[in-house]
């Protein structure tokens, strides 16, 4: 038999994970659904509708830029997909629908697709398409509507306090929020639409961890900066760390917007440093800002020092001399 | 795992960072090697090791018989080659090698009567100098794969004090190595004994990785019931996980030690000998016939039989292939070696080399051909890569053609082993991208 030219010559290795970019964003997607589930029994369809409205705009405006700008086709890769989840993840209900299109711009065009596209983009999409609506439309944006209220009555008529607000005060006034720790476990609390069931969060988060996606060092040691500073802040008081834990976005952002591939170190001690800073920002955010919530913000000024962060993580390569004993030869040369 | 309590067995003294679990496909473990009757033709490369291509001793029209000198070279790193048929020198011209390069090859076509060269006898070894020069004139390059000739490194300068007998295999398909271990054990053991006496090496790790508990056991059983070796031969048992059998990996594995970039395992008291060539190494003291077969895996979904076969060197790609029945279904892809660390071939006349340990002919099913898609920074490469290096970073510097900093990164370093590619979830060509980045620091430091 004649095989000339028609073998498949490629460098070695000849065999290779059945792991692709798309299977693991499919992770993601799925480690995400609970989340959105737990959107929708605590803020009714209309939660649905926004997060439908998000991913098909995100979708849509990826497949665009593609076509555009005249590079290959990148949608199937399905990380538009979590883009498009995690910006609805972080808007409340009550948004006007027609702002989301406008996020998921943002996110897409400008954040991910004017830096190359996937793996190019030096920050969170979807943070950075959330913190342009934030500061564009700061009151639609923190207008908080109670949970599961959708069934009984028109949403504009039940507005509520965030209850971050309250929890940053709660050691000083000694007034504790409205919900209690349990409904915060729940999700039983204003807030954006993925943000709230933490018990959804940590189910998602546990699924990644499990199928290997990510790593638990960065949500760990973001959680754990946080409970620490906030155990010296509230001095000692543990339901006040309790409350910080789960108040906010920090959970959502811990798991899914801290672990961002792109956005994140891939060295190890880069990580650690990473998360460290993540944690500190928020907590620094939280207790000294005007803002309540210092999340985003956190994770947007450490996803731009990433690269510095690399730069000096970077693991010594094998058999390679410690530093100060290269110094020395060095120094006899 | 903590009952082993057995003296003489041992755990990695230093484990090894990262790796990747790969599908060991050891399909052809309980085959028997069997013997390939010979081929019509030989064509023997006069370069099948590391070092020096070895000039042509005959001429066309010589008759020659098995075991005869027919290449050889004054230069110091380097190792005969010997006919591996009897017959008739038919022609000496270029042979393309797996790898692409052309080198010189002497055809000889065989009389069918697998004559053996009269001058073959036992060589008379007496001291560390005669077990050398009888290496040498052995033609021995190691086996393993990465045939570098054994007599420099059983002539290393400086003193050996751990001699590691490579049995991990990490490599998915190849069986070759367990078969020895199983077929051939006492040629081991007694190669291990030699070893030692000749170079005066106080101690020996067998490294076998957990996926063999067979040979472990039978070379248990030789260790244990000789109680002459005082205890000084161990057993390491390995995690099966590639690149365990690496050189690097091995020395670290089995003595805790760091082979720095750049220097000899004799560097730091370490040699690492396959298991094929220690039992080769016995064999010939005995017979004084040279290496002039080989076994090898023949595997993969398109072959009809896969098996595990001892081939004499020089036999071509196909002729091997119709010994195993020919395909099964129309080939995607040729490896010579592992799937891991082998080379695609381009057509079925490469004749097969000393160093060669494995055939696969794979079907579009395991061929496994995936679309380049764009890195998404995830660090799997990072964490995957056995000697820390950073692989998606040296992609973006070899791109920059940044010298400098490539050699910042260590890609010098780099064994090539393909973890980083295996882990690659865009399926980045990386071991590629390693080679280029290393032909770039070798021309920027040649300016």
């Amino acid at each position: 038999m004649d095989l000339k030219n028609k073998l498949v010559v490629s460098a070695s290795p000849h065999d290779r994970t059945h792991k692709t970019v798309r299977s693991i964003m499919l992770d993601v997607i799925i480690a995400l659904v609970p989340a959105l589930i737990a959107s929708v029994v605590f803020f009714g369809p209309r939660a649905l509708l926004i997060e439908c409205i998000a991913v098909g705009t995100c979708v849509i405006f990826e497949y665009a830029s593609r076509v555009f700008m005249k590079r290959e086709q990148t949608v199937g890769d399905l990380s538009a997909v979590i883009t498009g989840l995690l910006l609805a993840f972080n808007l409340p209900v009550s948004i006007p629908l027609w702002m989301v299109p406008i996020g998921s711009a943002v996110a897409i065009v400008v954040a991910k697709q004017f830096f190359g596209g996937i793996g190019q983009n030096f920050v969170n999409p979807a943070l950075i398409g959330r913190i342009v609506l934030l500061t564009s439309f700061p009151v639609a944006m923190s207008t908080w509507t109670a949970p599961l209220t959708w069934s009984k009555q028109a949403l504009d008529g039940m507005t509520s306090a965030s209850p971050l607000a309250d929890i940053h005060t709660m050691v000083s006034t000694g007034v504790t929020p409205d919900a209690s720790l349990t409904e915060m476990l729940l999700g039983w609390r204003a807030g954006c639409l993925g943000e709230t069931c933490a018990i959804a969060i940590i189910i998602g988060g546990l699924y990644l961890i499990i199928r290997k996606v990510i790593s638990p060092t960065i949500p760990l040691i973001y959680l754990g900066t946080v409970a620490l500073f906030m155990l010296v802040a509230g001095k000692g008081d543990l339901s006040f760390v309790a409350y910080e834990l789960l108040g906010g976005g920090l959970m959502l952002g811990a798991f899914f917007m801290a672990t961002d591939y792109t956005t994140s170190p891939i060295t190890f001690k880069g990580k650690i440093i990473f998360a460290i800073g993540c944690g500190l920002v928020t907590s620094v955010i939280r207790i000294f800002g005007n803002l309540p919530e210092g999340v985003s913000y956190s994770i947007i000024l450490m996803n731009i020092l990433v690269p510095l962060i690399e730069n000096i993580t970077l693991p010594k390569p094998f058999g390679t001399p410690k530093k100060e004993k290269k110094e020395k030869e060095a120094k006899k040369s | 795992m903590g009952k082993i309590h057995v003296p003489g067995v041992i755990k990695a003294v230093k484990k090894v960072r990262g790796g990747v679990k790969v599908n060991h496909h050891k399909n052809t473990a309980d085959l028997e090697v069997v013997r390939m009757p010979e081929p019509k033709q030989v064509i023997l490369p006069m370069q099948q090791h590391i070092g020096a291509p070895c000039t042509p001793t005959v001429k066309v029209g010589d008759t020659v018989a098995v075991g005869q000198v027919i290449g050889d070279s004054d230069k110091p790193v380097s190792a005969p080659i010997h006919a591996s048929v009897s017959g008739t020198v038919t022609a000496i011209g270029n042979v393309k090698l797996p790898g692409g390069a052309m080198v010189q090859g002497v055809t000889i076509e065989s009389d069918g009567e697998m004559r053996l060269y009269e001058g073959i006898e036992a060589p008379h070894v007496e001291t560390k100098e005669d077990f050398v020069k009888a290496i040498r004139a052995s033609g021995l390059v190691g086996l393993g794969g990465a045939g570098f000739p054994t007599h420099i490194k059983l002539n290393a300068p400086s003193k050996i004090d751990t001699l590691i007998i490579n049995a991990a295999e990490c490599e998915p398909y190849i069986t070759v190595d367990y078969r020895e271990c199983i077929e051939n054990s006492w040629d081991i053991y007694s190669g291990i004994r030699t070893i030692m006496e000749f170079l005066e090496i106080p101690n020996v790790v067998i490294a076998v990785e957990d996926n063999k508990p067979e040979a472990f056991k039978i070379l248990e059983q030789i260790v244990d019931g000789d109680s002459s070796a005082g205890g000084a031969i161990k057993i390491m048992q390995l995690e099966s996980r590639y690149p365990q059998g690496a050189e690097k990996m091995m020395i670290q594995s089995a003595t805790g030690r760091q082979l720095p970039p750049g220097k000899l395992p004799s560097d730091i008291g370490c040699m690492v000998m396959n298991v094929a060539s220690t039992a080769f190494i016995s064999r010939y003291l005995k017979t004084g016939k040279p290496l002039v077969s080989r076994s090898l895996t023949v595997d993969g979904l398109a072959i009809k039989e896969p098996k595990n076969v001892r081939v004499p060197i020089g036999t071509s790609i196909s002729d091997i292939i119709d010994f195993c029945g020919g395909f099964k279904e129309d080939p995607v892809k040729i490896i010579a070696g592992g799937p891991m660390m082998g080379v695609a071939i381009t057509d079925l006349d490469h004749p097969l080399s000393k160093s060669n340990n494995a055939l696969l002919a794979f079907s579009e099913k395991d061929a496994k051909v995936f679309k380049e898609t764009d890195c998404i920074r995830c660090g799997r490469c990072a964490s995957a890569c056995p000697i820390s290096l950073v692989p998606t970073r040296i992609v973006r510097n070899t791109k920059a053609k940044d010298a400098d900093a490539l050699v910042k990164d260590g890609v010098m370093v780099c064994m090539e082993c393909g973890s980083c590619a295996y882990s690659c979830p865009a399926k980045k060509p990386l071991v590629q991208h390693m080679r280029l980045a290393k032909a770039l620091v070798r021309e920027a430091g040649a300016k």
